[in-house]
């Protein structure tokens, strides 16, 4: 019998899978692959509470909805950002992305 | 019992799909990845009838996001080599792991108030009524579409040719 914790645990797995890629790669695109892995985890946990813990009012299942209007906003911006810097630099890598750097 | 077998094979795909994103070295194969992965997510959001959701998750993640992801990985020429994990890659391991334990731990002892309350068959009227009727999130929805806007302003203004 699948219960609230089991999708719970699913989020955190991969929010951590998500959280480690974030930290560790240096490539940009790779960063905003991982922050979409982040972002579906919470969803995930988002609607596991909206099944188990208030299944007739779903506010639980809403949030999710805002959230993917951010993650769409964020991609495009981001993407944006990316595609600015690889023309002028010729390098997505992060740690030479250091213009702002004291 | 079905709902169980079905999650356990989605969640196994999730996460090994999501182990393939942070892996693997060629970004472009990281981006299918993804996507399998995503497709899964929308997988276990019908195991939790929530049904609007996994569709709002296969159009908006899996039909838009993905493809904007992938063609910017196909527009830049990094794609073999690109996703090669930096120096922090020990300290990241770790950071990770004890996320998850302390997560896990916090999920396992908490006891959470489960209602035995069964939900309804359909959501979408429901979602419906509580995004646009009274003492809903209608303003919310305003707001996310003018964040929309700015972004498709924002993303035009960044990527145009000088």
């Amino acid at each position: 019998m699948v219960g609230l914790q089991h999708y719970l645990i699913l989020s955190a797995a991969l929010f951590s899978i998500g959280l480690y890629g974030a930290l560790s790669k240096r490539n940009a695109i790779a960063i905003m692959l991982c922050i979409e892995i982040m972002l579906n985890a919470v969803n995930i946990a988002f609607a596991a509470f909206s099944r188990y813990v208030t299944p007739t009012e779903l506010t639980g299942q809403i949030f999710p909805l805002f959230i993917m209007v951010v993650a769409a906003a964020e991609t495009a911006i981001g993407l944006a950002i990316i595609m600015n810097i690889y023309r002028k630099r010729g390098s997505l890598n992060t740690t030479k992305i250091d213009l702002m750097k004291w | 019992m079905v709902l169980t077998i079905t999650f356990w094979l989605l969640a196994i795909i999730c996460v090994v799909a999501a182990l393939m994103v942070v892996m693997l070295k060629d970004i472009f194969r990281a981006a299918l990845a993804l996507v399998l992965s995503l497709i899964a997510v929308s997988g276990i959001y019908i195991t939790l009838q929530a049904d609007f959701l996994a569709g709002v998750q296969v159009l908006v993640y899996v039909g838009a996001i993905s493809i904007l992801l992938i063609l910017c990985i196909m527009l830049t020429r990094e794609v073999q080599t690109g996703a090669a994990p930096g120096r922090f890659r020990v300290a990241a391991f770790i950071i990770g792991i004890c996320f998850f334990v302390v997560l896990g731990f916090v999920f396992l002892w908490t006891p959470w108030r489960i209602s035995p309350a069964s939900p309804p068959g359909q959501t979408v009227a429901i979602i419906g009524n509580s995004l646009f009727g009274e003492n809903g999130f209608l303003i919310t929805v305003e707001i996310s579409g003018v964040l929309l806007l700015a972004a498709v302003i924002g993303s035009i203004a960044l990527a145009r040719e000088k």
